[in-house]
């Protein structure tokens, strides 16, 4: 047996490892579709509770939306279940092309490629354009995702400090001599739930003769005026020579992601990326979900706008509570706690309040700077926020953190 | 050598709001502990050959080589030996 018990030792070793750090992830069971309230089993095999959800990217209440689920029944009997093939043997429907078409509208971009994820999208992406005359000029705090890409991608690589435009300045005069310039960031930032400043960005990218690359993952959907994303925010539509984003979040939260700009990169796209050649092709409920998804955002604003709102008071009821809030405008809005510790019982006693929140600490952010992450959905309604808000208080000052800044809470609770 | 290799990592890899946190020495782990990110090695590179006027050949700029301020100038002394 190859699986010998030498292995399974060193495997189980690792594990404890995992567990001794606190670092072990445990699942917990959903036994709801997704929405502002589900029922939560946790521990593993309690009776499951209601609990207000204030973690899920869930932005536009869209993953159980009736048309969404109509469009994908409806397409499930009509285009079947899946394709079983990849997309260039016989693995592209005309509603695939109908997606990549309509993404591009939305996004006010020349061409769309569909990926299995937006995880996929940013694996394939800078392989398919980019060789070693490049350089990848990259935000220190970009996805996970794009950090692989790059490491796939033979691209000369730097970086600049977090949404630095002066930093990025100097990068991208020292890199003059590359064929290509590519500066990288996330349009809104998943961990700190504030934006790129791609206004500056696109400026110094037409100083210096640099593509623009965003994923806008966190964006897509309710960012800007229209949902259009980070660069309708910053007025630089048009301007974004590549951007990527997801099906998973804001748009259905099903699945897929995607590579949308300049036509002869998606071209580049389809004929080289490798996770979109090697995979197969979305199934067609899901497809047929997204098309629906953009067709509710292309003609109403109605719930970007409420998820607007939401975030406007609860930015505003937590600060005025006297926790320490990231500042920005999304509805990303970290409760920062700094402790890891602190952040695990913060989150257990707000289960207990009914309220569904995970504490992040080390490494998924720096050292120290352990938090509570809450995210907003146009699903929640203000008597459910203010419920919530009621909740944080109650927690806050069983630990008496109301009112402590940064470093109150260090000298409180240690790093 | 090794206070200007500090002085430029600390411009060039903490905010100011860390600086105070960060206790940052000559042999500090500086790509395993996640302080330089081994993306932009390029531009460390760069700044030592610039500053030293050596040239630093690919193979011997690894995340090993670059991991502390103390290993970076063993390094730095060695290629101006050879100079």
């Amino acid at each position: 047996m190859a699986y010998s018990s030498a292995i399974r030792e060193i495997h189980s070793l690792q594990l404890a490892e995992i567990r001794d750090q606190g670092l072990y992830k445990e699942e917990r069971y959903i036994h709801s579709p997704q929405s502002a309230n589900i029922r939560v089993e946790y521990p593993s095999g309690a009776t499951p509770k209601t609990v207000v959800n204030l973690c899920a990217n869930n932005y536009l209440g869209l993953s159980s939306h009736p048309d969404v689920i109509r469009a994908a029944h409806d397409a499930l009997d009509r285009r079947g279940y899946g394709l079983s093939s990849v997309r260039f043997i016989c693995g592209t429907q005309d509603i695939h092309r109908e997606l990549e078409a309509a993404l591009s509208r939305f996004l006010g971009t020349e061409d769309t490629i569909l990926f299995p994820s937006c995880m996929d999208a940013n694996a394939g992406v800078f392989e398919a354009f980019l060789g070693p005359e490049d350089v990848i000029i990259s935000d220190r705090l970009v996805h996970a995702s794009i950090v692989d890409g790059i490491r796939l991608c033979k691209a000369v690589t730097d970086t600049y400090k977090h949404a630095n435009i002066e930093h990025l300045e100097q990068k991208l005069e020292e890199h003059q001599d590359k064929r290509t310039r590519l500066i990288v960031t996330d349009g809104v930032f998943s961990m700190d739930g504030d934006m790129a400043p791609l206004d500056g960005i696109c400026a110094l990218a037409d100083r210096y003769d640099a593509m623009v690359f965003v994923d806008d993952s966190h964006a897509t959907g309710f960012i800007g005026k229209t949902g259009r994303g980070t660069h309708e925010h910053f007025g630089v539509l048009g301007r974004i020579d590549v951007i990527t984003t997801t099906l998973g979040k804001a748009l259905g939260g099903a699945a897929g992601g995607c590579v949308s700009g300049r036509k002869e990169v998606i071209e580049l796209c389809r004929q080289r990326a490798r996770p979109y050649l090697f995979s197969n092709t979305m199934a067609p409920p899901l497809v047929a979900g997204a098309l629906k998804v953009l067709d509710i955002l292309s003609g109403s604003t109605a719930r970007r706008d409420k998820l607007e709102e939401n975030t406007r008071f609860w930015r505003r009821g937590l600060t005025e509570a006297g926790f320490v809030v990231k500042q920005g405008e999304s509805p990303i809005v970290p409760v920062m706690l700094y402790n890891a510790k602190l952040s695990q019982d913060v989150a257990r006693d707000l289960f207990d309040e009914g309220i569904y929140v995970i504490g992040f600490f080390f490494p998924v952010v720096p050292q120290s700077q352990a938090r509570i992450r809450t995210q907003l959905s146009a699903d929640h309604d203000i008597p459910q926020l203010e419920k919530a808000l009621e909740s944080f208080k109650r927690v806050g000052r069983k630990h008496g953190i109301l009112g402590l800044d940064k470093k109150g809470i260090v000298e409180k609770f240690g790093m | 050598m090794e206070d200007v290799i500090l002085e430029y990592i600390r411009s060039e890899y903490l905010d100011e709001d860390d600086e105070e946190e960060v206790e940052l020495d000559a042999n500090t782990p500086l790509i395993s502990s996640g302080i330089v990110d081994s993306f932009s090695m390029v531009s460390l590179k760069r700044f030592l050959e610039k500053k030293y006027d050596i040239s630093i050949p690919d193979a011997d700029a690894s995340a090993e080589a670059f991991d502390t301020v103390a290993s970076i100038a063993r390094l730095v002394q060695r290629h101006q030996g050879g100079a």
